[in-house]
């Protein structure tokens, strides 16, 4: 019994420090391709500002200014595309034979995966920082203090990580870079503008309203969005947290099992 | 030969994708010490097969040991003890060479001081140690082979897996590797090889087993390979007028010690001998006389190509049963 239960204690052990070696291998890229980091970061800025002078004198929001509607949804944009990422650098491991390496060493199953989507998440988290110091420059205030706040970044966080999961599976099926990018944009594209992301879901037409109120990526945004803002969050907080639950309970086992059965 | 002496032994292994049979059967043993060398072209199977033996890839039929543990079952034994350096050098670009052998150590879960002084050690002895510190996008194609032979002796493991390591690589690469490989068997490593030269597999292993459209069709040493075609030197001739080839074929009959082969379309004619040169002369005096113009006259090593004319009666032209092998030669 003891052999059983410290064997079961060091691939528990080794999970943790293989997921850590390849986390850092993937956040280890930024540091080396500084133009990448710079890029990448550039692009939601510019896109936030985009939206918020574009539109914001377009659409009505109740009352509230543009800046506070959109912001809370805009991290939930922001951790959705980046979450596409994970796909794609599966996929460019695999070209490259890396994931063979990795799969004829005797490291924990659950590492490569593992590695990948807690880095994504590491790199968005940091790009949420900064949303918050861009908005916060042109007129964004968390209206329900500290903890409320905290509670909004965290919630994002996690709601992205379950959607590295999904993408990880997709990086792990389609095999292939280019095909891994476009099929990030397909699944994300409706999910993030067919929701309360950018507009009140009461303009859409009836059969898109009826999307739009069952998309998680509606339940999140009002979630964030009740946080920051200091109202109530109602249903979209078992909402929220019913689909990230499910999401990993259905994608985390089902990429692990594509990792490990792959030919 | 006892049975605890076998360190890698299969049983009827096959594998097919799709309606493609990738391999047919195999049967192999490689004893400990020893460097076994899968001989074939591209689309063979020797991929295929070095997948199943290294546990990435499951066989529909038959099973495979290494070191004792079944590669399906004991997937995770077999991992502990060997070491695999692919096709395509799998090493991260981003990271310098030293950090990439870190990394890989640690994943073997050598603690990390270990992981650091061995990768240090391995880089001096592939003359890496000027390049260590930098990103491995830097490397040239044999600096990057060099640093993925090292990744996977980083936990010095008692059996390596080559495929086609010098695939790819200029002349004076390749001449270095094999000397790091010839080595590495001095110190007792088991090394299992795939190659599609001759003249490599010639070099580095003790026995060599020829693979054909996922069979092996014959295995032995070198010089027992060499024999049955005939000799370990060609005559090669090509005639300037290849209307005269069946001309030229019949005046040449009777000469050498093996079956004479024959590229119609290439005017072109080998002769296997055994040792020395005492063939030439005869060749011109019986060409002159028949009134054939030589185009090309020379002696030269058995290849690959051959081999297989000799074992099978077709060349070792590249088949496409195995689109993974035939892609990846940069």
């Amino acid at each position: 019994m003891q052999g059983v239960q410290s064997n079961i204690r060091t691939s528990i052990i080794w999970s943790v420090t293989d997921t850590i070696v390849i986390t850092r291998r993937n956040l280890l890229r930024y540091v080396r391709l500084p133009q990448l980091l710079i890029f990448s970061t550039i692009q939601p800025v510019m896109l936030l500002l985009l939206f918020n002078y574009v539109f914001g004198g377009a659409i009505y929001t109740g009352g509230i200014d543009y800046i506070q509607f959109l912001l809370p949804g805009f991290f939930v944009q922001t951790v959705l595309f980046g979450s596409t990422q994970t796909s794609v650098g599966l996929a460019e491991d695999l070209s490259k034979g890396l994931i063979d390496r990795f799969r004829s060493l005797p490291m924990a199953r659950l590492a490569v995966l593992a590695g990948r989507t807690l880095a994504d998440t590491a790199r968005y988290t940091f790009l949420i920082v900064l949303m918050i110091a861009v908005g916060s420059a042109i007129g964004f205030r968390f209206q329900g203090g500290i903890p409320d706040a905290a509670a909004a970044v965290f919630i994002v966080v996690l709601f992205g990580f379950a959607f590295t999961w999904v993408s990880a599976f997709i990086g792990m099926t389609v095999k292939d870079v280019e095909t891994a990018q476009v099929a990030g944009f397909v699944w994300v594209f409706p999910l993030v503008f067919a929701s309360s992301m950018f507009v009140p879901i009461e303009t859409m037409p009836g059969w898109l309203q009826a999307f739009a109120k069952v998309n998680p990526v509606t339940a999140t945004t009002d979630l964030v969005r009740a946080l920051s803002l200091g109202l109530p969050v109602q249903q979209s907080l078992w909402q929220t947290f019913a689909w990230i639950g499910g999401l990993l309970a259905v994608f985390f086992p089902l990429a692990i099992r594509r990792y490990r059965q792959m030919s | 030969m006892t049975q605890d002496t076998i360190t890698v032994e299969t049983k009827d292994i096959s594998k097919s994708f799709g309606k493609i049979k990738a391999l047919n059967g195999v049967d192999l043993e490689v004893r400990r010490g020893m460097v076994m060398a899968l001989l074939g072209p591209n689309g063979s199977g020797k991929t295929t097969f070095v997948r199943i033996l290294t546990t990435l890839l499951k066989p529909d039929r038959g099973w495979a040991k290494v070191a004792g543990y079944d590669v399906v079952h004991q997937a995770s034994a077999v991992r502990q003890v060997i070491g695999l350096t692919g096709q395509y050098a799998a090493v991260d670009e981003n990271l310098t060479g030293q950090e990439n052998l870190e990394m890989i150590g640690q994943l073997y879960h050598l603690r990390r001081a270990d992981a650091r002084r061995r990768a240090t050690e391995l880089l001096e002895s592939f003359t890496l140690n000027d390049a260590a510190n930098q990103r491995v996008k830097t490397y040239s194609g044999g600096m990057r082979r060099r640093l993925d032979l090292a990744a996977s002796l980083i936990a010095r493991p008692p059996i390596l897996f080559l495929d086609e390591p010098t695939t790819g690589l200029d002349p004076r690469s390749r001449l270095d590797l094999w000397e790091i490989i010839i080595n590495l068997t001095k110190e007792g490593t088991t090394i299992f090889l795939t190659t599609q030269y001759l003249e490599e597999a010639d070099r580095l292993a003790n026995t060599i087993a020829v693979l054909d459209k996922g069979r092996i069709i014959r295995q032995g040493t070198s010089q027992e390979l060499k024999a049955c075609c005939g000799g370990d030197v060609l005559v090669q001739v090509s005639i300037a007028d290849r209307t005269q080839i069946g001309q030229a074929t019949e005046a040449l009959s009777e000469l050498g010690n093996g079956k004479m082969q024959v590229i119609d379309e290439l005017g072109q004619i080998s002769i296997p001998i055994a040792g020395g040169s005492y063939l030439l002369p005869e060749v011109v005096r019986r060409l002159d006389t028949s009134g054939i113009s030589i185009s090309d006259l020379s002696l030269r090593q058995p290849t690959l190509d051959n081999v297989f004319l000799a074992l099978t009666g077709h060349s070792a032209e590249e088949g496409e049963n195995e689109p993974r092998e035939t892609s990846t030669t940069a």
